[in-house]
């Protein structure tokens, strides 16, 4: 586990004087800046994509696995039932916006905060498991939340998906915008994200992020210091729910309309490949690897209809030969 | 900017195409989005967006679909366009999936700027699609069936449905099925919003015969194996099993209703037959299944616009018929473009007029838009499927044997869909 | 809907010992395939502590084989000889070249990269083969139903259970029986004392993932008269044979057969009462198996804690 270690050195050491190794001035910058550095990277982001809506769904899909990867990552524990929270996070910030009128500003809480139940049982459920038995316990319970959500008709549309999410314009400060200006609202969607992530780097700052990673690489040992391991566990896995579902309400507000795709196990292996893409464990691995995944997407599928073929054999290629990633990859280059 | 132009023969990209879209590409995104954020412009080409699920299981019906909305788009052009005014087809892999859809139908919107569009394969995905083009004025003719997009909650002034809708194809079936094959009655349903449509169109129209519902049974979607239905149906001995499952499903129930000789036993019937299944599941299988359908080639014998959308279609790709699914695409693009000759413009407010006046005789006879609902009034065929002993030719597959010559009487009534009156 | 079943079930539908006993039965056949899946499965996880996530495309491409060699030669059994031979060989090559160099990297990667795997064997199938699937009728000789004096059932069906019964003898008697079978078992016990006996481990785990593949292209020709072949076929069996290993406990062997069997009555059974429950069964079976036991039914401990 030592080489894992070594991958995350920039990012979850604060004392960077004490590296040995000396770091390119600009990565050494980022490093230190991280929350920064990703805030202005996605303030240009727009101008790089071929469309506004595959900007926001990076922006969207990146918080789902910078959400996933505290749990996979900093955890190491593979979840294969993320789609739960991502989906009902937009159920739950979709279905009071379409069926009830809410406001979006109490739409979106209660979509996290319906991510985050979710969370804190399947989670007190799934931590007795280990392994491979964790990932398919939280598939299996996460499919039955899929089939709750797809016979409850009434509410959620079932197979037909909701719709009618409709979030024309926000209202902030006296302020009016327009949410159907594709620009604006990938700004407004940003302000959001930009918060969630500093956040995100706040709690791996934390005393509970250190604990997170010294369970990680000796467990036997972070309990005989007398920490709680399965508590730590389950707080990680309540939030990382939590960031998926923010990024799932997020999902309903830009699309407008909830497909219940977005419970599929599929989307639950998607941010897995995106995790491990970018690079798992690493503060900025996920949210690349989300940018990537989705911009090569919908370039190969303007290509040719077999686009799947090139996203496994991506997927095969990655592994073997750049087990670490992008980001993890570049980390380890610049440090030899 | 990306846009797909496809290859006549083969239906596919073509390599040139495809590097002139590149370069396109490279250009649009050099040149930043707000060149890409011009608005819909009222000369210039007419631009119709077609979101098709180009890859996964439906992708062989998404490919007939796109075959068919280019020959409309052809026709429209060799016929000197809206005086002279050139239409364009931009198709995107919606792949099957409703948010993938809503994405590359804002692309089209916002990046592209459609004037109209048009397509859609699974009833999630039109909805979707939908959602996004009404919230921001862009007329959408959806052509998968579904009977929530009439219905006030779904249903803005720019939603358009020249596919058939659950309520009428199970109601032509049902009216020819239950007098000829009896009245004792099961279903076999998949559970999803077209099921159960379906068989509520079913039921409605059962009334006016008595029917008698012996067994209801629903079935997960994506079920691959149908086995542990059949007992409770076989033990109920109905005359008719009613299945409302679409695609691979379809494909097997009825393969496996051959298993356990429900054949035999009892009629089996279809809302909707597919041309596709019935060629990937063979002629054997499917001999003697009724169901409906919006289209069939043969309809050229009597109507001179199939013969037209026919002859089109077999110059430009072998001899080949369109399937039913495919002239829906040729059928939604005639519309809107029928819509915008007799507006005189490409303007959402007076093409909308247009259409809700028009009557049209895109394929198979003459048609209006119910002024409600938008929902395309159009005749509904009953075909049998023939045993391969019978068969003649390679596209020979049906027998037509009725014909519902349509009207509104066999729609849900405006009051009913929740629409002010 | 799910009131509609209640109902139905407090009416009493009229269950006699007949329908009961055909539910049972084709409850048994359904279990058969899952068993053959999941075995093979359960096969490659118990010895290599590989996920494999492309198992059910190789499902898939054991039909397709099947129908190639059935367009050939015109004969089902044929293709049941062929079937396992081509696609084990095909999944040897892929261990050998794909899944060899991540042996001791811990179960994320090779779960991911035969993920992977998967999509390129969909995709490839499709592109060779097209979208639309292709017919694959029942064998003349095992097509209609057969009076077992009680009731009718498919002959097809009866067939499946059988030839399952008969392919787990066989590969009984070679764990068991065969000196091959004594390295597999003690290889699945202990690897290192195996590699100091002098033993090429390598190549025992080439054939071990060639069987566990083969095993899926055989239940996939075997699926193929009832489920249909297009491409899509092995996505829902990928979950139902994880659902089956799971229960019996990842790398048992028996308990993939218990579990396969187990699975199959149930959903038999619940899509007799409650039929929109049918796939929803499953899971909920899983997850409290799981929550009780763990490890599965038979699982052993300390597997990949």
């Amino acid at each position: 586990m030592s080489s894992k270690a070594e991958r995350n050195a920039l990012d979850v050491d604060r004392t960077g004087e004490q590296r040995q190794v000396r770091m390119p001035a600009l990565i050494d910058l980022i490093a230190r800046h991280r929350v920064l550095a990703a805030i202005v990277f996605l303030m240009v982001l727009p101008w790089a994509t071929p469309y506004e809506a595959l900007a926001i769904n990076i922006l969207i899909f990146g918080l789902y696995a910078i959400g996933f990867n505290l749990i996979f990552g900093y955890a190491g524990m593979l979840s294969f039932g993320h789609a739960a929270f991502f989906g009902l996070g937009a159920y739950g910030c979709g279905i009071p916006i379409a069926k009830f009128g809410f406001p979006w500003f109490v739409a979106l809480p209660l979509g996290v905060a319906v991510a985050g139940l979710a969370a804190a049982i399947i989670g007190w459920l799934a931590i007795r498991a280990r392994g491979i038995y964790f990932a398919m316990v939280t598939l299996a319970l996460s499919q039955i939340v899929y089939y709750v959500v797809f016979q409850w008709v009434s509410l959620t549309g079932g197979e037909d998906g909701l719709r009618g999410v409709a979030v024309n314009s926000i209202d902030i400060f006296g302020l009016r915008l327009n949410m159907l200006d594709p620009m604006t609202k990938y700004y407004a969607i940003l302000v959001i994200v930009a918060v969630a992530l500093w956040l995100f780097s706040r709690i791996l700052n934390s005393p509970f992020g250190g604990v997170l990673e010294a369970i990680r690489e000796n467990e036997k040992r972070a309990a005989a210091c007398g920490y709680d391991i399965k508590g730590t566990r389950w707080l990680a896995f309540l939030l990382s729910g939590l960031f998926s579902g923010l990024a799932g309400a997020l999902y309903a507000m830009h699309l407008s309309v909830v497909p219940i795709e977005t419970l599929h196990y599929f989307n639950s292996a998607i941010v897995v490949m995106m995790a491990l893409l970018g690079g798992m464990g690493t503060f900025f691995g996920p949210f690349l690897g989300a940018l990537v995944y989705l911009l090569l997407e919908d370039i190969i599928t303007v290509i040719t209809v077999h686009w799947q073929l090139f996203v496994g054999a991506l997927f095969v290629f990655l592994i073997l030969f750049f087990p670490r990633g992008i980001w993890g990859s570049l980390l380890h280059w610049m440090k030899q | 900017m990306t846009t797909y132009r496809f290859d006549k023969k083969s239906g596919r990209l073509t390599r040139r195409d495809f590097m002139g879209a590149g370069i396109g590409a490279a250009a649009a995104i050099a040149a930043g989005p707000v060149y890409l954020r011009h608005a819909r412009a009222q000369d210039g080409p007419i631009k119709i967006g077609f979101p098709a699920p180009l890859s996964g299981p439906y992708s062989s019906e998404a490919q007939d679909q796109v075959r068919c909305a280019q020959i409309a788009v052809d026709l429209f052009n060799e016929a000197g366009g809206l005086d002279g005014r050139m239409a364009e087809l931009l198709v995107r892999d919606s792949k099957l999936d409703p948010g993938e859809a809503a994405t590359r139908t804002l692309e089209l919107i916002e990046s592209d700027g459609v004037h109209f569009l048009c397509g859609g394969l699974s009833a999630s995905v039109q909805l979707s699609i939908n959602q996004v083009a009404s919230q921001r004025g862009v007329i959408y003719n959806s052509i998968s069936q579904s009977d929530s997009i009439n219905e006030a909650s779904d249903f803005t002034k720019y939603t358009f449905h020249e596919a058939m809708n659950p309520t009428m194809t199970a109601g032509s079936v049902g009216r020819y099925v239950f007098p000829n094959h009896g009245k004792r009655v099961a279903f076999l349903t998949a559970d999803y919003a077209y099921g159960h449509e379906m068989v509520r169109g079913f039921k409605r129209a059962g009334e006016e015969f008595d029917i008698e519902v012996v067994a209801e049974v629903s079935h997960p979607l994506g079920q691959a194996d149908f086995s542990t239905f059949f007992p409770r149906i076989q033990a109920a001995g109905p005359d008719v099993l009613i299945c409302s499952n679409f695609g691979r499903d379809q494909l097997n129930t009825i393969k496996q209703a051959n298993d356990f000789g429900i054949k035999q036993q009892m009629q089996i019937a279809y809302p909707v037959l597919l041309f596709t299944q019935r060629v990937a599941g063979g002629a054997q299988a499917f001999e003697g299944i009724i169901g409906g359908t919006n289209y069939y080639w043969r309809l050229e014998e009597d109507h001179e616009s199939a013969k037209r959308l026919n002859d089109a279609y077999r110059e430009r790709h072998d001899g080949g018929v369109p399937s039913d699914y495919g002239a829906y695409g040729y059928a939604g693009i005639y519309g809107l473009l029928e819509g915008a000759k007799q507006a005189g413009s490409t303007d959402a407010d007076g093409v909308i007029a247009a259409m809700e006046t028009m009557r049209y005789d895109a394929y198979k006879g003459e048609q209006n838009f119910r002024k409600c609902d938008h929902q395309a009034v159009q005749s509904v065929l009953v075909i049998q499927s023939k045993p391969e002993a019978e068969i003649e030719g390679e596209y020979d597959l049906f027998n037509v044997v009725h014909t519902d010559n349509g009207g509104e009487e066999m729609l849900r009534s405006c009051e009913e869909l929740g629409h002010e009156t | 809907m799910w009131f509609h079943s209640i109902g139905l079930l407090l009416r009493g539908v009229r269950v006699t010992f007949d329908l009961f006993l055909l539910q049972l039965f084709t409850g048994v056949a359904l279990g058969a395939i899952y068993v053959l899946v999941a075995l093979g499965l359960s096969l490659i996880f118990g010895l290599l502590t590989i996920v494999n996530f492309a198992h059910s495309q190789f499902f898939m491409l054991g039909a397709y084989v099947g129908a190639f060699i059935m367009g050939f030669v015109g004969n089902f059994w044929l293709a049941l000889v062929g079937v396992p031979i081509v696609v084990g060989l095909i999944g040897m090559v892929c261990e050998r070249f794909l899944i060899r160099p991540l042996y001791g990297r811990g179960i994320d990667y090779p779960l991911l990269l035969t993920f992977g795997l998967g999509l390129i064997i969909l995709e490839i199938v499709r592109m060779l083969a097209g979208t639309a699937g292709i017919p694959f009728g029942t064998p003349p000789s095992l097509s209609g139903a057969v009076d077992l004096g009680v009731f009718f059932f498919p002959k097809y069906r009866l067939f499946l259970i059988g030839i399952t019964a008969v392919i787990l003898v066989g590969l009984w008697l070679f764990l068991e029986r065969t000196s091959y079978g004594l390295i597999i078992r003690a290889g699945a016990r202990d690897q290192e004392i195996v590699q100091i006996l002098g033993i090429d481990v390598s190549k025992v785990w080439l054939v071990v993932f060639g069987v566990g593949i083969a095993l899926a292209g055989l239940a996939g020709l075997l699926a193929a008269p009832i489920r249909g072949v297009f491409p899509e076929m092995g996505v829902p069996v990928l979950v139902e044979a994880f659902v089956v290993t799971v229960v019996g406990g990842m790398g048992s062997l028996f308990g993939a057969v218990v579990a396969g069997l187990l699975v199959g009555i149930t959903v038999s059974f619940t899509s007799f009462y409650f039929p929109q429950m049918a796939t929803l069964s499953m899971f909920l079976l899983m997850a409290l198996v799981l929550i009780f036991r763990p490890r599965g039914l038979f699982g052993r401990a300390g597997l990949l804690d």
